[in-house]
Parts: structure tokens; C-alpha cells; sequence
């Protein structure tokens, strides 16, 4: 996700759709990425800590970004 | 003098680049992004267009490129390095550079004449201007609103590290109108607008670009 005090022009075009579509429950919106990574059996600490590190290092720009890391069945 | 251009997978500006520096008195030395070798080169330019894609974000791909290890190491000793527009964003995704360029407020791609002022005429690139000096070349992107915290922009503010600043209305919602910035040391500027494409009256909106193109070579003589 784009941290909160970095400019979200494409968040902001959805937040001002919202609404000329009858949706009004919105005060702002943000926009993020999510990427889906594949994997077999179980993560293992090291193959976390790499996502990690990949997260950091390629998937998302630090200096306007953060990121969640997630596991999911 | 031998200027090396940049050309990555979705490069556009390379040649204009590379006939800049021609004429600018350098030689232009193609480098490939697949390139283990600088040539020997004594600066290096990366040019604009879509490296990658701009898959990911703008610049994040090609930040990885087997050339780039050697212009980040290069650069950390000293030599010359310009990014234009795509090269901007490449140079900010390998930290050589602070910030990030995120999309144009309004959205829109923009393609004009943009009026820009060179505030700092002390780096290798902005030699040939005079500080204050108004110059109108291209500015083409969609991604070219400059963004950093509050912290990082008041130490480019304080350090005197903005290089040039757009004229009149913010184009592209950058903070404090920046069009472009260098490194602590100098050697490393990059730039949003295109001054490759403004070497010649006949195929731009003036021939004030060179400038960039001059003062590298000046301070390579020097």
C-alpha cells in the first residue's frame, strides 16, 4: 500500500466514482497491490523470511510503500 | 570524451540521447542492460521510455539489470550519471537518488513544452546554465510526480540538491515543484522533462536542452 501521506491520484479517481454510482459509504479511498505466491506444503521460516525480503527488496518501494505479508491455504 | 546511453527492453529515447551527446562534442557508447561492461565509459546517461514495461512500478525491473551494478558502483566512485524521465525513476528505485516518481495527479499522461527553471547550476549535468535560468523542453510521462517525506525533502530544500523546478502550474502534483534533483555528491542528476529532445529548434520546442549535454563534457575537460 501507498503510505498515507504519499499522493494516491488513482485512489482518489475511484473515491470521487464512488459516489456518481450511488455508493456514499466512502470517506477516502486508497489504492494497493497484491501479488499471489504459490508455493507447496507449508512455508517454512526461511522461505517467510524470503518473502519477506523479496517484499522489501523488489515487490514493493520502501520510500512510498509498505507491505503485509500474508499466508493463506 | 565517451558518454555511454542506456538501452533497456522498452527504451525509447536512446537515439535521441545518444545524438544529443554527438552533438553535444562527446562520443555516445551504446551499453546494453544485459551489458557486464561499461566500456570504459567516463558517464553514463539512462534515457527514457518504458524499461520493462514499467512492469511492477516505473524503474523497479530494470533497477536489477546486470548493467545497473556497475552504474550503482560506478557512481558511488565519482562518475557522472544522468536519468531522464524513465532513467529518473530507475535512479530512485536503485537509491542513488531519494524519492519515488508516482503517478501524475491528475492521471493523465502529459506530453508538452514545459517551462522549467535550473535553481542549481553547480553539478556535472547543469554547468552550461546560469542559476535562475528559465528553459522550455519536453516533459512526456505518466508517472512523473516527484514524492518523498517531509524529512527527505527538506534536506534536498537545505542541501541546494533540486536541480530544476517546473514553472507556473504544477504539471504532475510533484512537491515543491521538482523536476529534478541530484545526489549529496553532484555527480548523479535525474530529471523528469526531456532535454534530448530539445537540441534542435527544427525537432523541439527550442535547442535549450544541450546545455546538459555541454556541461558534462565541460566538466570532463576541466
Amino acid at each position: 500500500m501507498l503510505k498515507r501521506e504519499i499522493l494516491d491520484p488513482q485512489g482518489n479517481a475511484v473515491a470521487a466514482a464512488l459516489p456518481r454510482l450511488g455508493f456514499t459509504f466512502a470517506n477516502s479511498v486508497r489504492q494497493g497491490k497484491r501479488f499471489e505466491i504459490e508455493i507447496d506444503g507449508e512455508p517454512t521460516s526461511e522461505q517467510l523470511a524470503d518473502v519477506e525480503k523479496a517484499a522489501e527488496v523488489l515487490l514493493s518501494n520502501p520510500v512510498i510503500e509498505t507491505y503485509v505479508v500474508r499466508v493463506e491455504k | 570524451m565517451r558518454v555511454g546511453v542506456i538501452t533497456f527492453p522498452g527504451t525509447l529515447d536512446d537515439r535521441d540521447a545518444a545524438r544529443a551527446v554527438n552533438r553535444g562534442g562527446a562520443e555516445s557508447i551504446s551499453l546494453w542492460h544485459a551489458d557486464a561492461d561499461l566500456k570504459g565509459v567516463d558517464a553514463v546517461i539512462l534515457p527514457g521510455g518504458f524499461s520493462y514495461g514499467d512492469y511492477l512500478r516505473c524503474g523497479a525491473i530494470s533497477r536489477f539489470a546486470p548493467v545497473m551494478k556497475l552504474v550503482i558502483e560506478a557512481a558511488g566512485n565519482g562518475m557522472p550519471v544522468l536519468g531522464i524521465c524513465n532513467g529518473f525513476q530507475v535512479l530512485c528505485e536503485s537509491h542513488l537518488l531519494p524519492g519515488a516518481l508516482t503517478r501524475n495527479s491528475d492521471l493523465h499522461f502529459l506530453c508538452r513544452d514545459q517551462e522549467i527553471e535550473i535553481i542549481n547550476n553547480a553539478t556535472v549535468w547543469t554547468s552550461s546554465f546560469t542559476a535562475g535560468e528559465k528553459i522550455t523542453i519536453p516533459l512526456k510521462n505518466g508517472e512523473g510526480s516527484f514524492q518523498c517525506d517531509d524529512q527527505t525533502l527538506a534536506q534536498l530544500e537545505g542541501e541546494g540538491r533540486i536541480i530544476a523546478r517546473y514553472v507556473g502550474v504544477n504539471p504532475n502534483g510533484s512537491r515543491n515543484l521538482i523536476a529534478g534533483i541530484t545526489n549529496a555528491r553532484g555527480n548523479v542528476v535525474g530529471l523528469m522533462p526531456h532535454p534530448e529532445h530539445a537540441i534542435d529548434p527544427l525537432t523541439g520546442p527550442s535547442a535549450q536542452g544541450m546545455g546538459f549535454f555541454t556541461s558534462i563534457l565541460n566538466a570532463m575537460v576541466n
